[in-house]
């Protein structure tokens, strides 16, 4: 019941955020610092909270194949290869509605020397070679045991990417406050309030579409208990 | 120092059939050849706006990929081999902790790439008659980068020996993980064959430093985990 009430919230924020993208919020820019047409600048509102989803849900891959390893109990590998899962599509979103931004702001498609691009893109290359490991074991234990290894590795190796691809210059805006490099700046007052609408929207989103996965996963455990009872 | 004990026996092994040594090497020296073929008319071309020529541009690359394409040849094989007449059962039988199974392990296959290196390096610098300016540095870098290659080479060959298609898997989920090794190492032997100091590469020798150390440690920790049944 609890779950259902979820997914109804879930389901009408995502509306509205949509509706407010296209209706009501403005521009996150003073039009006239925005390079390319202002109104693609918008894409922000679902570019930023998308990419955070996306982080947060490696963050509980990395976290769940810990606890599977020291306890060996089911549930963490389940959650960490729902996680896994929605954190692969959303940096795929993100990388897709960045890549449609740039193309309008930089005038490229991708800028194959920038921070941000190239970790992002490590990211999603390596949660997506977690779900190959997935697939190349068959037995559920083995299967588990081996992602949960990947999946401490893989997040380990990230911060590094990050800080070595530190070196070259930046293009990507940091937004985010901290910037050690300046920024930080353009949101404020009003955009920050349609921001923070969108980033509840996203992470619903995100969480929701997590707790079908596992249910499908839990459902799935519960079909092949009963063939192996009934011999089928 | 059990783990002197494995690597010997794995040296061993292999130098008496120098199976997998002459495969890297043939592979390595087959990628260099290529590149020779592809680039050798135009790797002398002098670019004067980055008063470089075009071979000190690609350099840095064709090296790396020779490298780590020979090497994942090696790394493939290292637990692959193993697998045969149940001699991983027999090693995880040794009396030791089951890190020292992947110190040895490291250890034979970094002998075996470093090897590799050795015999690569040199025909490089025929074919494209390439001059190395700061020798000492690149050996540096190189040896740094290697170890970074193998600890995470090492440990997901473990990983992926029991899967059910370990030669094609290994490469695909090793190259995600291994981005800062090879993006600092490039880098820093592109500053290193044109006469660099190790000032100009501080930041990258860190990055390599850091990886290498970090993931020599959680190799000590999870690699339990990637061999018991």
């Amino acid at each position: 019941m609890l779950k259902k009430i979820v997914y109804a919230i879930t389901a009408v924020m995502i509306l509205i955020s949509v509706y407010v993208l296209f209706f009501i919020a403005p521009i996150p820019i003073d039009p006239g610092a925005a390079a390319g047409d202002p109104g693609n600048f918008k894409i922000f509102y679902f570019h930023l909270p998308i990419a955070i989803s996306a982080y947060l849900s490696f963050f509980i891959v990395f976290i769940s194949s810990i606890l599977y390893l020291r306890s060996k109990k089911q549930k963490w590998d389940i959650l960490s290869l729902s996680a896994a899962e929605i954190g692969v599509v959303f940096a795929f979103l993100t990388l897709v509605s960045g890549s449609i931004w740039g193309r309008s702001a930089w005038n490229a498609y991708w800028v194959s020397w920038d921070v941000r691009l190239n970790t992002s893109l490590i990211l999603f290359l390596i949660y997506l070679s977690y779900l190959m490991i997935r697939q190349a074991v068959e037995e559920p234990e083995k299967r588990a045991r081996l992602s949960a290894v990947f999946g401490i590795i893989g997040f380990i190796s990230v911060p590094i990417s990050f800080l070595s691809v530190r070196f070259y210059s930046k293009m990507h805006p940091c937004v985010v406050p901290p910037c050690p490099s300046g920024g930080g700046g353009g949101i404020g007052g009003e955009v920050l309030y349609y921001l923070l609408l969108h980033f509840a929207a996203y992470f619903l989103l995100a969480a929701s579409l997590m707790m079908l996965r596992m249910d499908n996963e839990n459902l799935k455990e519960k079909a092949n208990e009963l063939k192996r009872k009934n011999n089928l | 120092m059990k783990f002197l004990e494995i690597a010997r026996k794995d040296l061993l092994a292999e130098f008496r059939t120098k199976q997998m040594l002459n495969s890297m090497v043939i592979f390595a020296l087959l990628v260099i050849v290529i590149f020779s073929f592809a680039f050798g008319n135009e790797a002398t071309i002098f670019v004067p706006n980055l008063n470089k020529k075009i071979v000190d541009l690609l350099a840095p690359g064709m090296l790396w990929i020779s490298f780590t394409f020979a090497g994942m040849l090696g790394l493939s094989r290292s637990f692959a081999g193993e697998k045969e007449e149940g001699c991983l059962e027999g090693l995880k039988l040794c009396p030791v902790e089951r890190s020292e199974i992947y110190n040895g392990k490291v250890l034979s296959n970094a002998v075996l790439m470093f090897l590799m290196e050795m015999a690569t390096l040199p025909i490089f610098i025929v074919l494209f008659s390439y001059e190395i300016k700061n020798i000492l540095g690149l050996i540096v870098v190189i040896i740094l980068g290697t170890f970074g290659f193998i600890f995470v080479g090492t440990l997901l060959s473990a990983l992926t020996v029991n899967t059910r298609t370990r030669e094609i898997l290994l490469p695909v989920i090793l190259f995600p993980v291994l981005i800062p090794v090879i993006l600092s190492a490039v880098s820093a032997t592109g500053i290193m064959l044109s006469n660099g100091n190790f000032s100009d590469v501080a930041g990258e020798l860190q990055i390599l430093v850091v990886y290498d150390l970090i993931f020599f440690v959680v190799a000590q920790m999870v690699f339990e985990y990637t061999i018991e049944d």
